[in-house]
């Protein structure tokens, strides 16, 4: 609503080098690899770091304060710990899919990383297609996650992978539409132009697109209250039972940097990406990530976990009506407004609250029996 | 130079790939090497300079297809001891060669027309107009939908209780 189509020649201040010079290529690739694997990893350490920590005083105890000030070398310690590990496969596995199972999980995680900006026109490859690229890449990571809990041989391993397929194929239709509300304001698919439009943060005028995002994206990468597919309780570690030593760390690793891509989507989409004023762009993306990842944290030690029905419940009957209502709403708000309207900011935020209050009261599971 | 290069590598890899699907005995198996049959294809496609069909590539066949296949594996019964064998080798190969020989056929008696622009840049905008846009495809692209409505129903019919 605030800019139609913003002209590229206008808003590209940082000098990009043109693609076809082969050696600046070559060096533009090599610089942003470098810049995506730091970033990937040491966030992860840090969301690992402050995930322990958050949680120990969210559950009135310490927490990991021993390795380091503030217990900050904890996740070092961990990485050496699980990399001296034996690794052990089982008899009856597939060796070699168990053996490229938390590869082929994590490499997709990092090429999501290519076409997020960290700062404007910083990021690895301008795609015009980018959130598009995104929704395809991250469809890869299930592969692995099934390739583990077949390749395991254990009935637990396949159960964890079942119950992934079944949330991530339910939960990708209502976080793909309520990507398609962000799509038809900023009139283009390329992440750089998405935060480009962002004068005002996408929060505001697609709050209810907002919710289904975090909501869609905590239950596709199975944090908690959606982690029933590694539930300990039911089916010891879901599909990463049968995994040790590196491997293990390897799909510890996926977890946490499928947290770290939910929370750069979420800040590139909806709350302006590496845009703020006074500090300087990275560090405003690395402070919005940061904050994403710290309400995951908090929903996870607030919400007890879901059952498998209440998961597709809530995906069907709740996320996916108002997905579709919010792409309706979104649409006519553009055809009827196309100029930059601030009033439909406390429009938009009523109507969200209007539609989640009057879906949670038609919303009831099987009107209270439990049916799966 | 860069261009050759990559479709080398992705068609070699795509050959690789569908020869696995044919000649692997673990089902399992045979199902990831159509995988990467898949994703060498979209890997092609963006050689074509053709991104939004590798994305939707991806998307589709990777995303959805594939992952349908290997639920569907998962659930057979007796498959953890490799592919049931039958008698339908000869037949499938011959039905195969057939099809290859016309695909084959077609594409050596065509006549292929070469533009001399550049492909277009924003490839989706322009996808859109043709899909959307006056004299475009509006009505195929709505007949789709409905075709899968059908079968959403029909599927949700035959599971249903009573």
């Amino acid at each position: 609503m605030m800019i139609f189509n913003p002209d590229p020649s206008s808003v590209r201040q940082m000098p990009t080098l043109a693609p076809d010079w082969p050696g600046g290529f070559w060096w533009h690739w090599l610089l942003f690899t470098v810049i995506i694997i730091a970033f990937v990893l040491l966030l992860v350490m840090g969301y690992i770091w402050l995930e322990r920590r958050a949680m120990g005083r969210m559950q009135a105890r310490l927490g990991p304060n021993r390795a380091g000030p503030f217990g900050l070398l904890q996740p070092v310690a961990d990485a050496l710990k699980v990399m001296l590990k034996e690794d052990i496969v089982p008899v009856n596995a597939d060796k070699i899919v168990h053996l490229l199972a938390p590869i082929i999980a994590f490499a997709p995680v990092l090429i999501i990383f290519a076409v997020v900006p960290f700062a404007n026109g910083a990021l690895l490859a301008d795609l015009n297609i980018g959130i598009v690229f995104v929704v395809a890449i991250s469809s890869i990571s299930t592969l692995g996650v099934f390739m583990a809990g077949w390749g395991s041989s254990n009935k637990y391993s396949l159960l964890g992978a079942m119950r992934n397929v079944a949330s991530v194929v339910s939960y990708e239709i209502p976080v793909v539409l309520s990507i398609a509300g962000v799509v038809l304001i900023t009139g283009s698919l390329s992440m750089n132009q998405i935060v480009l439009a962002q004068e005002i943060p996408f929060i505001l005028l697609q709050p209810l697109g907002f919710l289904i995002f975090f909501i869609g994206g905590c239950a596709e990468i199975n944090r908690s209250p959606f982690d029933l597919l590694e539930a300990d309780s039911e089916i010891v570690a879901g599909f990463h039972t049968e995994y040790s030593g590196m491997k293990f760390a390897m799909f510890y690793l996926v977890e946490y940097a499928e947290a770290l891509v939910i929370s750069a989507l979420i800040t590139t989409l909806f709350l302006g990406g590496w845009r703020g004023p006074i500090l300087p762009p990275w560090l405003w993306f690395l402070v919005k990530v940061m904050v994403v990842f710290f309400v995951m944290v908090w929903t996870r030690t607030t919400l007890p976990r879901v059952r498998i029905d209440q998961l597709m419940a809530l995906a069907w009957k709740f996320l996916f009506p108002l997905a579709l209502l919010n792409l309706f709403i979104t649409g006519i708000e553009i055809l009827a407004w196309p100029t930059a309207i601030a009033w439909l900011i406390p429009v938009n935020i009523a109507v969200m609250v209007i539609l989640v209050l009057l879906w949670s009261k038609l919303f009831k599971l099987g009107w209270g029996r439990v049916e799966v | 130079m860069g261009v050759t290069i990559a479709f080398w590598i992705l068609a070699v890899a795509a050959i690789l790939g569908a020869l696995g699907v044919v000649l692997l005995r673990n089902v399992f198996r045979a199902a990831l090497s159509l995988v990467l049959c898949f994703l060498a294809v979209a890997g092609l496609y963006v050689t074509l300079s053709a991104d939004f069909l590798a994305a939707v590539q991806i998307l589709v066949y990777v995303g959805a297809i594939a992952v349908l296949i290997i639920l569907a594996i998962m659930l057979t019964r007796d498959v953890q001891r490799g592919s049931p064998g039958n008698r339908l080798q000869l037949p499938a190969f011959i039905v195969a060669a057939l099809f290859l020989a016309i695909v084959a056929f077609a594409i050596f008696q065509t006549s292929w027309q070469l533009a001399e622009l550049p492909p277009p840049a924003p490839t989706t905008s322009d996808l859109a107009f043709r899909l959307l846009g006056d004299g475009g495809f509006i009505l195929p692209l709505e007949i789709a939908p409905v075709l899968l409505l059908a079968a959403i129903i029909g599927a949700i019919v035959l599971v249903r209780e009573k």
